[in-house]
């Protein structure tokens, strides 16, 4: 235990473990299938990784998600492999939701906090066995999870480029799966994990994504990957499944209303103004904390800013009148005062209205809901057009669809 | 098994904080519990036999308990008084000359192998530096700062800082300034030139951490030193009668006239938090003892990692306690003699307290090793005779002598289980030169390595103040930032140590200020 410590503290140990940062960018094992599909040629960087931001046609590309099967590549997103006797409870002082719940084969949708209770990132929580997890993210932490072991008996470790991932989601994803021999796939239920052979290995499945349709990730050996995209297209050749880039994805997230971490909230660690941090309650995610759980990191600070009615911002969702989306607009209340900012809007084509994220200062949001506007400036051939336009708060999700959760899926 | 008894408050901890805040928490009406790990309480305070007949303890000189404390506690009624008589002086010993005799309050006078020229320099920088300490010694005494907002009267009590330090004129204050953040060398090389005087305010500055006169910062260990007062004397210092183990004995009996029960023997393992709150001990008996209100008098780095443990904490508050500095680099030397040793100095100043530093540039050297992980092999250190103070300590006509010795690294190149034999030849070196024939009169040496101390006194890193002294680690730092005014993270745990502001040293004002704010109910 104490070696293990010694082991994680040392400067040079910490900076071998994190090797991503040696590449100056890293290509998913995926990289040569979306390469040779690629017709944009418009690539981004993902925590390191070339990842797409569109391979074909972005409005093409969002309706595959919709009416087919669409692959995305989740290999760039942060793993880490927690494991052992003390795995449980150092994710449950961890993160903000009851980790004792979390049964084997299960994943949670969760966030962490820093000491003064603000966000670090939200992710997926991954429960293998009893005794090892696998925690997904949008940002890294290493330095951070291997302080926060101390004291457990577990050991934390980056397997990033290790796992490939790939996101196979929307109507007929199910019906690809099980004609690529995944047999009882349709048996899952939202947020299972199950794990199927695959060639001389296997391959894990979770009901999971961030697309709010039917669908699946799929996390393989590095080395694998490619044959099991073969596989894949080859079995869903029939069923429409296309590779999509992340512009598409980001659509269907937003209609959702899942939040991405540095696009609508700034994480506590990359925050450089002071009050851009934001905590649980602030983001939408008052719902995870979890009172009746031990002691997790941040209770106490957000516990304080309860009671003490410090929290300033707050998250909601907004219906825009118009079609013109309004994204990082300001929005107003009396179309005078502002009262916060857009993070990510769209004209939603499953909703068929003009759906938007913003952060709220309070008490705009929470007491004060009526009579706020949006000003969208409208970029019409080299010309601003400005637009005061009226916003409604609404509920998330924007677009709730009853095949996301249906077990069996309909086998389209 | 829980003990049937219930208590307000549980004290961890029986050395002298620990009592102080257990009589001033007892006094105040709360049902106080002190549980202390060791057969006796007092922790390096206490007096111990090493050597047949023979006895000591590892702190050695009262130079800073406050006299608040004393008042809080009653201590004279309890058999201890101090008066301006009882003050010891200091020797600055070398071999071949007399030594220059210090008295009073550090030095108030001067006396032997000095010219009047250097007396004047002496008593002219003593003069400046006990003043410019006076500035800083309301901020020992009180609350450190607090950043999130103070009461009325704190305010005013900085206000009143912020006075006196105007009080000194232009010209002074600019030098308060100026020297604030300096070094003990060049601060002495510019008022002193003799050899032996500086390297005494070298010594005193340097003692007890890991600095030497050279580095940046090292004249506050001296400040530091000179707002202690005994006797109502800035700079005071006292060979207790009875040994130090009586000024704990004193505490225990202030402790119990108060109320407070006193459990020896009795190791804490646990902290028992419930829903973010302190409950209760559990001991490593596994019996638990439970109160609403845990004081911690042990080491703050302890307290938080082994005893309340990561699950109930932040990870930052985890990092945060085991990124204080606290490796100590004071050895202790008690040896078993014979005789009383020749040492060059009068009669009456060897039952004080005796400095070996021939120069600044001394202790700047014996420092230097401390830095690459080895020994002074020409260490520099200060000596007691307590067995002249109180006869019982040795058998008739036989002596304890009492030395702390810098610099010993706690973390040797090596290990101590080989260096200590060739640390203890080179100590053994210089004090043969200083009183020759010393050797054959030793009948037993016991030399406490910063491990030692560690072992024997549950102190991490063999530190006499529970995290190095230093600017970085002082008022609200100090152990870090979020438990620097004695409440913790965990409501109804509280730090009472050296650990904790204002540091180390038998001052008792932790306890006092962390038992106030107890009482309180807030830091």
């Amino acid at each position: 235990m104490e070696r293990d410590i010694a082991m994680t503290t040392q400067p040079a140990t910490r900076r071998a473990a994190q090797s991503h940062i040696e590449a100056v960018r890293l290509e998913s094992p995926f990289h040569p299938r979306f390469a040779a599909l690629s017709q944009q040629n418009d690539w981004y960087s993902w925590a390191g990784y070339k990842a797409p931001h569109s391979l074909w046609d972005e409005e093409m590309e969002y309706f595959a998600i919709r009416s087919q099967t669409a692959v995305f590549d989740i290999s760039p997103m942060v793993k880490y492999r927690i494991e052992g006797p003390g795995a449980e409870a150092f994710c449950n002082r961890l993160t903000l939701r009851n980790v004792a719940k979390l049964k084997p084969g299960k994943v949670q949708y969760t966030a962490w906090c820093d000491d003064e209770g603000h966000v670090l990132d939200d992710g997926t929580l991954f429960r293998l066995s009893a005794s090892r997890f696998r925690l997904c993210c949008q940002e890294r932490h290493l330095p951070w999870l291997l302080d926060s072991a101390i004291g457990f008996d577990v050991t934390v470790r980056e397997e990033t480029e290790e796992v490939a991932g790939l996101a196979v989601q929307g109507p007929t994803s199910c019906a690809v799966l099980k004609d690529a021999g995944l047999a009882g796939v349709e048996t899952m239920k939202p947020f299972d994990i199950r794990v199927f052979p695959f060639g001389a290995g296997e391959v894990t499945v979770s009901r999971t994504g961030f697309t709010g349709d039917l669908g699946y990730e799929l996390f393989i050996d590095a080395a694998s990957a490619l044959p099991l995209w073969d596989h894949l297209f080859a079995a869903g050749k029939l069923r429409g499944i296309r590779a999509i880039g992340y512009t598409a994805l980001n659509r269907a997230r937003i209609e959702t209303g899942f939040i991405v971490a540095n696009a609508d909230f700034v994480t506590a660690e990359h925050a450089v103004r002071a009050d851009r941090v934001r905590m649980p309650d602030e983001i939408g995610l008052d719902w995870m904390v979890d009172l009746d759980k031990p002691y997790f990191n941040g209770r106490r600070a957000i516990e304080r800013a309860r009671r003490e009615g410090t929290l300033k911002h707050v998250l909601v969702g907004l219906e825009i009148e118009g079609n013109v989306p309004a994204e990082h607009a300001i929005v107003y209340h009396r179309k005078t005062k502002e009262a916060g900012l857009v993070t990510a809007a769209i004209w939603s084509p499953t909703g068929k209205r003009n759906i938007a994220i913003a952060s709220l200062e309070r008490p705009y949001g929470t007491r004060i809901v009526d009579d706020l506007w949006v000003e969208i400036y409208a970029l019409r051939e080299l010309r601003y057009q400005k637009l005061m336009k009226r916003a409604k708060i609404v509920e998330r999700p924007f677009v709730k669809l009853a095949r996301r959760t249906l077990t069996p899926p309909g086998d389209f | 098994m829980t003990s049937s008894e219930s208590f307000d408050v549980i004290v961890i901890g029986g050395g002298h904080n620990g009592l102080v805040a257990a009589t001033v928490l007892a006094k105040g009406g709360r049902k106080v519990l002190v549980l202390e790990a060791a057969e006796e309480v007092g922790g390096p305070a206490r007096t111990q036999e090493f050597f047949p007949g023979y006895r000591a303890s590892t702190a050695h000189v009262l130079n800073r308990l406050h006299p608040d404390v004393v008042k809080a506690l009653g201590l004279s009624r309890h058999g201890l008084t101090f008066a301006r008589a009882d003050l010891a002086s200091t020797a600055l010993i070398s071999p071949g000359r007399d030594p220059i005799l210090l008295t009073g309050g550090w030095g108030e006078k001067i006396d032997g192998d000095v010219s009047e020229t250097e007396k004047q320099a002496w008593l002219a920088m003593r003069a400046q530096l006990v003043r410019y300490a006076a500035i800083l010694k309301p901020f020992l005494a009180r609350l450190p700062p607090g950043l999130e907002g103070m009461s009325l009267s704190e305010t005013l009590g900085f206000g009143g800082a912020a006075l006196a330090l105007k009080r000194l004129g232009t010209e002074d204050m600019r030098d308060f300034l100026r020297m604030m953040l300096m070094n003990v060398h060049d601060v002495a090389e510019e008022h002193l030139s003799g050899n032996l005087l500086k390297g005494f305010v070298a010594f005193e500055a340097t003692l007890g951490s890991h600095l030497g006169p050279r580095s940046p910062t090292s004249l506050l260990g001296l400040y530091y030193r000179l707002t202690g007062e005994m006797a109502g004397v800035s700079g005071g210092q006292v060979v207790p009668k009875g040994g130090m183990g009586a000024v704990v004995a004193a505490m225990r009996k202030a402790a119990e006239a108060a109320g407070a029960s006193t459990r020896t023997g009795a190791e804490v393992s646990r902290i028992l938090v419930e829903k973010g709150s302190a409950a209760g001990v559990r001991l490593a008996d596994g019996s638990e003892v439970r109160a609403p209100a845990v004081v911690s008098a042990i080491n703050p780095r302890t307290t938080f990692i082994d005893l309340v443990g990561s699950s109930e904490l932040d990870t930052g508050v985890v990092r945060k306690a085991r990124a204080i500095r606290m490796k100590g680099n004071v050895a202790k030397l008690h040896l078993a003699l014979s005789a009383v040793p020749a040492f060059r100095a009068p009669r009456e100043a060897l039952a004080g307290r005796l400095v070996i530093a021939s120069s600044s540039e001394a202790v700047e050297r014996a420092f230097n090793p401390a830095k690459y992980g080895e020994f002074s092999p020409e260490p520099v250190m200060e000596i007691v005779l307590p067995s002249l103070s109180d006869p019982s300590l040795a058998p008739a006509g036989a002596c304890v002598l009492s030395a702390n010795v810098q610099f010993a690294p706690y973390n040797l190149k090596g290990g101590w289980e080989t260096g200590k034999p060739a640390f203890l030849a080179a100590i053994m070196a210089v004090l043969e030169r200083h009183a020759p024939g010393i050797g054959r009169l030793v009948r037993h040496a016991e030399l406490l390595t910063p491990a030692d101390i560690e072992a024997r006194y549950r102190m991490p890193g063999g530190h006499w103040h529970h995290g190095e002294l230093q600017v970085d680690q002082m008022l609200v730092n100090r152990p870090f930032f979020g438990a620097e005014r004695y409440a913790t993270p965990i409501d109804g745990l509280w730090l009472v140590s050296a650990g904790s502001h204002p540091g180390g040293g038998i001052s008792g004002v932790s306890g006092l200020n962390a038992a106030r704010a107890v009482m309180k109910g807030r830091g």
